[in-house]
């Protein structure tokens, strides 16, 4: 089994291997011709983009326009769609798997994978008038924090670049220096965020900064040192690795220079000595360079005396850069190249002892139930930890499933042996290996090695992949599988994919509502709202209506719906959601979209809550329309509450008399009888008090009638008070206690006595003797006291402070409940004298 | 404020969530600030974060919410990097902060350079937004932001969310918006303390927050922490249409008549300071002529005479007192060094019940001279008469005589509104003798008054049974024997009168006894709510089941809608302490209310009180 799985590795340098695996045979088999069309492929195992190459004659099959077919990487048709805007110079991925055409006028074009337009930016006027001859797309890879950037090359040589797409600010670089001819090649380089670009025009190089006025011309390169004498070469192509680090190029006399992508340093010139050019050149991570000459894919490592090797191609071949690996696409199969990764060499590597290759060969021992597995287990017994880890590792580096699992079983082998190993490890990896194997599957074919997943990509880049293919239920299984939580536990997938459904004309708006609704359920991630708004984007309306529906949070469908219009149904939503504030949202928003207050006080009439809010409202805003509203209702009592208001507010400046009148008539109509007698007798009342300040001279309105009656009192105007008691039909009782009150305040203590005579009082004496204490004349209450009736003399005896006569009383009377408050209450000598009478009424009990 | 975690659902926990939001709040203002707060909001906040913990933040100073210009110094050594506003989504407020703004721009002042915030309590709100866009003054604010403290905790089983008129925006106004906030409220209580699987109520405004906690539910929601089981079992939504007698009835207890004479006002009263003693220390709580005193349990000895009958504060009083007097004695014995040493540990504990015995003595005198007073002693006769039936068809001598001597209107009013809830309703000739009588002594513009009173029902013509009577017998509301004492039941809080909101609670609570109730339930006005919620998996914990079982306390939010009186409360943590409950109350109101301030909250005063 070791033999077989180190066959297809080809030394190349001490302890360095490269390998070369199938990982899919082509699906489009005789669909495209690699020698007529030009492969756009996009990184990370990406798809490609095939379009007839215009300059190659070929058979035409379909009319004039170009046709952009776009394929994942095992060769499978997503998508073929018909090119009808400008001549194309140039296609290329963006990172986000968004394909770019950049356009001769300029224009970068943008579509999904599946060829849906997305937007346009231009790359500036001056390019447009210029129009634009060569173009490149580039990306730099961190993560989720990737960006995309466009550069082109004008008629007139210069070069404008877009550092991000999707904030699309052109910047102009500095002159190309020499005599005015198309540049032979340029890359573009970005380092430390920093954006350089490398021409090579006739013999010179020249490195241009944007930040910079003028171009930096470079050091020629050093290939003097190559015997060449002093003729002058030219660079033909210029191959930048992934990371931007190294740079390669073909010279016109068939050298490939080496170096560091600031040129500084040379690692290797070498000669291919081949009569063409190679039309491709790649980097291979950052060790070695491949291109194409005759029929053979060579691989140039970087440094000095490495072996150089071949592998034979007898068609034609297409090289995908990768940031660790080369894919070469032909009609028939997709093949990687890469280098054998360190840990799978100590492995498997014939002559390794490395702890890990001891475990392996254990594993298999043991599975061969051979006693043997005890001596290598023994072997790495000192280094099991690092052997575990190691057979992890290697299984993450395999294509092959039937290898991985080897490695793993490894690893579980050794783990048997090991108290403490932390099972972390071993998990994830088993975890990422069912991921990885799922989304390389041909039917997925994103050929992505552990490499580029763990160091580059990222597992919610990854997933963000999946969504671009529309693969959302293995995303969410992925999702699920590496139990991902917080804002990428799927949710948001699920949400992708609703965002898909509503673009789906063809399917009725209710299947699709239903359908989103059946699928997303209550998920939290996700938001109704969110979906209906791109529902509204794509100008189906009644679908985010529908959509809204499902909404549970009012406060994010009420703001919606009146966007799109829904006034009614808005204003529904917010009276139900029992947030005032929403109905508020919602009757602003109508006041200022309605014709007139009119027919929003007849919108609302529907909607009482709505009514009741936007009256409250005019109540501090518009007193108008809150009379108008009362009107429309034929609501009286609020329209006769609406006058009194004003006869009160200092601001009115009606007559008082004429608006009491108003309101009298409200109360009439209102069929509220006491009322309208209540504002009759009020104004009848106001002009009594108006002939009195007359008459007086002092102040009288503004006085209730029982106060009215009280000053005439107490001025001596009896026979007013009198007049105006019977007027107004004050009851007895008061106005007894207002004369005896107004008497006792006068110290008019001898009218008091004669009042009492006057007749029986209906209030009866208690009053009397009540006012002569409060104002402190005990010798007066006196005169009453005889004729208060029986069974308040306790309560009055006390308040006398007449304590013995109270409790004898209370005693005649077993008032025990009076008698224990007395006893609390008196002094100590009477109080001893209460306890007797208290313990007897108890005996009696 | 430790106290607040001294129950068996820990409240602090409302004040830490609602501190630590306030806190992310603050810190996205860098650098000095000054808070504006609209004035009421800052005295229930200053239950969430105390100053010490503000000024922590940088804020340097605040200020009450005022119209005209801010009342900060021009001075541009003490210029204040931020200048935060703290209020209510209410629209007069809006008004008073673009006088504000406008104040610091038209002049150049020193605080023109300022940065300006709104912070809204609790929900931001479009209308508010909307008149500060009118006035121009939108554009000035770098954050505007909404803290959304809904609910204040007050106590280890008091939660209030200070809402004034919420009584009256419902049924004046018809405007709901408390129930929202009362909902928020409970959503919040449950993301702190888990789903509540049991939820009654009685009354429209019960349905209605029942309704909006079904909606709200369905929203997500970011937890705030991990819950493994429900801490609360039972919420009972009370509105307060259902029981109008309890709010009008004097409180009879040491906390309800503080509350009943001097007002409480989020746990803080101020009183006449002469009775106090005057020295130094006790100075700096004289504010503004006033004697402040912080009435929580924090204070042992207050929390031990809250609750009682104040006929049964005095014996309390004293025993405490001789208590101290013989801890403070002990200090005379001969002692070893180390029992010396346990003394002077106690010792500043034993001083502050020395001092708080002190103060309680002196406000239990105050009350006296107000609680002997023959008007007080006639008035508590009617009221009582009134519950107990007697005469209630008739026109009451007392109220005429009240009418006649003019006392305050809202104690009028008081007693003819209970006499209305106990009789059910007035019959006509009565109704309309007492309003003409009102109309007559106390001047005209009290009509709209009136009308208010009988649009939130608390005055009414009578029609067909007499609900409350029939109530009053089967709930037995009046229990004439009543032991202030020593209680052996709710009446005690009002001497003969259970409070009917309470009996509820406490057949609520019972096995079996919401659907008990049934009959009882059907003479009070509004709907029944009967319910149960589903526990998401992840709070269904082995322990939950345990806690059905019966043994363990149940723990029950009694949320009143629309207010309750700080007797309502002491009846509930009686039926908590009595020993063969089983039951601990938390209690959650939109406002602690006395039939004062619940009449004058109806009341609209179209002539300024002279």
């Amino acid at each position: 089994m070791t033999a077989l799985l180190t066959a297809d590795w080809c030394q190349y340098g001490k302890d360095s291997y490269m390998r070369k695996t199938e990982v899919y045979s082509m699906d489009w088999l005789n669909e495209v011709d690699l020698d007529t069309s030009i492969l756009t492929p996009a990184p990370f195992g990406g798809p490609i983009a095939v379009r007839r190459d215009r300059s190659k004659l070929a058979e035409v099959k379909f009319s004039g326009k170009p046709i952009v077919t776009v394929y994942t990487a095992s060769g499978r048709k997503l998508e073929t769609f018909l090119w009808n805007n400008g001549n194309i110079v140039e296609t290329g991925w963006s990172c986000s798997d968004e394909l770019l055409f950049i356009q001769e006028d300029g224009c970068v074009l943008t579509y999904d994978m599946f060829g849906n337009y997305q937007h346009t930016f231009s790359m500036g006027q001056e390019a447009q008038e210029l129009s634009v001859i060569e173009g490149k797309i580039f990306s730099t890879f961190y993560g989720s924090d990737s960006i995309t950037g466009v550069a082109v090359l004008t008629k007139a040589y210069r070069i404008f670049i877009v550092s991000n797409v999707k904030e699309p600010k052109v910047r102009r670089l500095p002159v190309i220096p020499g005599p005015n001819v198309r540049p032979n090649a340029w890359a573009v380089i970005c380092k430390d965020r920093q954006i350089l670009v490398l021409v090579a025009r006739g013999q010179e190089l020249y490195l241009l900064n944007p930040s910079e006025p003028q171009a930096i011309q470079q050091k020629y390169l050093n290939i003097d040192s190559m015997n060449i004498g002093t003729m002058r070469i030219s660079v033909l192509n210029i191959a930048v690795s992934q990371d931007y680090s190294c740079v390669a190029m073909q010279t016109d006399m068939g050298q490939i220079w080496i170096g560091s992508s600031d040129l500084d340093k040379n690692y290797r010139i070498y000669d291919t000595r081949a009569s063409h050019p190679s039309k491709q050149l790649v980097w291979c991570g950052t060790f070695a360079v491949l291109g194409v000459w005759d029929s053979k894919v060579t691989v140039i490592g970087k440094l000095d005396h490495s072996l150089n090797l071949n592998f034979p191609y007898d068609w034609p071949v297409h090289l995908v850069q990768e940031v660790d690996c080369v894919r070469v696409v032909s009609t028939f199969s997709t093949d990687i190249i890469q280098q054998v990764p360190l840990v799978v060499q100590e492995i498997f590597r014939v002559d390794s002892t490395s702890p890990g290759s001891n475990l392996f060969e254990a594993s298999k021992q043991f599975q061969k139930q051979s006693h043997r597995a005890d001596d290598y287990i023994q072997q790495v017994k000192p280094d099991l930890q690092l052997a575990i880890t190691q057979c992890i590792q290697a299984a993450g580096h395999e294509f092959n499933p039937v290898h991985q699992k080897m490695l793993i079983t490894a690893a579980s082998f050794g783990k048997v042996f090991s108290a403490d190993y932390n099972p972390e490890k071993y998990v994830e990896m088993c975890r990422i290996l069912r991921v990885l194997n799922a989304v390389r599957d041909p039917k997925i074919g994103i050929p992505l090695t552990y490499t580029q997943l763990k160091e580059y990509l990222t597992v919610p880049t990854l997933l963000d992949k999946l969504i671009a293919r529309r693969q959302y239920y293995l995303a969410i299984q992925a999702a699920k599988y590496l139990r991902l939580s917080g804002k990428e536990d799927g949710s948001h997938i699920l949400a992708h994919w609703a965002f898909y459904k509503v673009k789906q004309t063809s399917v009725d708006r209710d299947t699709i509502a239903e359908e989103i609704a059946s699928k997303l359920g209550n998920n939290p991630g996700v938001s109704y709202t969110e979906i209906a708004k791109k529902a509204a984007d794509y100008g189906r309306t009644q679908l985010a209506i529908k959509l809204l529906d499902y909404e549970p949070r009012a406060s994010l469908q009420v703001p919606l719906l009146l966007r799109l219009g829904q006034d009614r149904t808005a204003l529904q939503k917010a009276i139900s959601s029992g947030n005032t504030d929403l109905v508020y949202t919602v009757l602003l928003h109508l006041r200022d979209n309605m014709s007139s207050l009119r027919e929003l006080q007849m919108e609302i009439r529907k909607f009482p809550l709505a009514q009741a809010l936007y009256l409250k409202y005019c109540k501090e805003h518009n007193k108008d329309a809150l009379r108008d509203i009362y009107l429309q209702e034929d609501d009286h009592l609020e329209q006769a509450a609406c006058y009194i208001r004003d006869v009160y507010n200092p601001k009115n400046d009606l007559a008082k008399q004429v608006v009491l009148v108003s309101a009298q008539e409200a109360y009439k109509r209102g069929k509220n009888d006491l009322n309208a007698a209540l504002c009759d007798e009020q104004l009848r009342l106001l002009n009594h008090q108006k002939s009195l300040e007359e008459n007086f001279k002092r102040g009288f309105v503004n006085l209730s009638l029982h106060d009215t009656i009280k000053t005439l009192l107490e001025i001596g105007e009896v026979k007013l008070a009198d007049k105006l008691r019977s007027e107004y039909k004050v009851p007895d009782k008061r106005y007894w206690w207002l004369r005896i009150m107004t008497l006792a305040a006068n110290d008019q203590w001898r009218d008091l006595e004669n009042f009492s005579k006057s007749k029986k009082p209906p209030i009866g004496f208690e009053p009397f003797v009540d006012v002569c204490l409060e104002r402190g004349k005990p010798e007066e209450a006196q005169k009453y006291f005889s004729r208060i009736k029986e069974e308040n003399k306790v309560k009055y005896y006390i308040k006398l402070g007449m304590h013995e006569e109270a409790a004898k009383l209370a005693f005649a009377q077993r008032d025990r409940e009076s008698l224990r408050f007395i006893q609390a209450k008196a002094d100590k000598s009477v109080a001893v004298k209460i306890a007797p009478l208290l313990a007897a009424l108890e005996e009696k009990k | 404020m430790s106290y607040l975690s001294r129950g068996k659902i820990n409240i602090q926990e409302v004040q830490e969530n609602s501190w630590k939001e306030l806190l992310q709040l603050l810190e996205k203002c860098v650098g000095t600030k000054a808070i504006v707060w609209d004035e009421p909001l800052a005295d229930a906040i200053g239950s969430i974060a105390m100053f010490s913990l503000l000024r922590d933040q940088d804020v340097v100073k605040m200020f009450p919410l005022r119209r005209g210009r801010l009342p900060i110094g021009q001075n541009p050594l003490t210029v204040y990097k931020n200048i935060i506003f703290i209020t209510r989504p209410q629209v007069n407020l809006m008004d008073m902060i673009a006088d504000n703004i406008h104040g610091e721009e038209r002049t150049s002042g020193p605080h023109k350079m300022s940065t300006f915030h709104l912070f809204f309590v609790p929900n931001r709100s479009l209308l508010c937004e909307q008149i500060l866009k009118n006035r121009g003054v939108y554009g000035n604010f770098t954050f505007i932001e909404e803290f959304a403290c809904t609910i204040f905790p007050f106590d280890y089983d008091l939660l209030s969310m200070e809402l004034d008129s919420a009584f009256k925006e419902l049924h004046l106004e018809s405007d709901p918006s408390y129930m929202y906030q009362a909902a928020q409220a409970i959503m919040m209580l449950q993301d702190l303390y888990g789903v509540i699987p049991r939820v009654s109520g009685k009354g429209l405004a019960a349905k209605h927050v029942w309704d909006l906690l079904k909606r709200l539910s369905l929203e997500p929601r970011t937890p705030k922490k991990h819950i493994t089981h429900s801490q609360i079992d039972h919420l009972l939504l009370l509105d307060r249409s259902i029981d109008l007698v309890s709010p009008l009835v004097t409180q009879l207890t040491y906390e309800g008549l503080i509350d009943e004479l001097f007002q409480i006002n989020r746990c803080t009263v101020h009183l006449p300071p002469e009775k106090f003693s005057h020295s130094n220390e006790d100075q700096k709580d004289v504010i503004a002529g006033k004697k402040q005193i912080i009435l929580n349990s924090a204070d042992d000895i207050f929390a031990e005479l809250r609750d009682k009958n104040f006929n049964a504060v005095g014996s309390t009083l004293n025993r405490r007192a001789k208590l101290i007097s013989s801890q403070l004695d002990e200090r005379h014995g001969d002692r070893t060094v180390q029992e010396m040493k346990q003394f002077v540990d106690r010792l500043p504990k034993m001083l502050a019940s020395k001092k708080s015995l002190a103060i309680h003595t002196t406000v239990a005198e105050l009350i006296k001279e107000t609680a002997d007073s023959s008007e007080f002693l006639d008035s508590l006769m009617v009221e009582q008469d009134m519950v107990l039936g007697v005469d209630t068809d008739k026109i009451n001598p007392r109220i005429e005589e009240c009418i006649a001597k003019k006392v305050p209107l809202v104690k009028v009013l008081r007693l003819i509104c209970l006499q209305s809830a106990t009789n059910s309703g007035l019959k006509p000739k009565i109704l309309d003798f007492y309003k003409r009588e009102i109309i007559q002594t106390y001047g005209f513009e009290h009509i709209i008054s009136l009308t208010n009173l009988e649009k939130c029902g608390l005055l009414k013509v009578q029609s067909g049974q007499r609900q409350f009577m029939v109530v009053r017998k089967t709930l037995r509301l009046t229990i004439e024997d009543c032991d202030e004492i020593n209680p052996t039941d709710i009446n005690y809080v009002h001497s003969i009168y259970a409070p009917l909101s309470v009996r509820l609670a406490q057949h609520a609570t019972k096995p079996n006894g919401w659907a008990n109730l049934q009959d009882s339930l059907q003479l009070l006005p509004g709907p029944v709510v009967d319910h149960h919620q589903n526990i998401p998996p992840s709070q269904l914990s082995q322990r939950n089941n345990i806690t059905s079982q019966n043994d363990a306390p149940k723990v029950v939010l009694v949320f009143f809608l629309g207010g309750c009186t700080y007797a309502e409360i002491s009846a509930l943590r009686f039926l908590s302490q009595q020993e063969e409950s089983n039951v601990e109350f938390i209690i959650a109101t939109t406002k602690i209310i006395n039939g004062n301030s619940f009449i004058k909250s109806l009341m609209e005063p179209l002539v300024p009180e002279s």
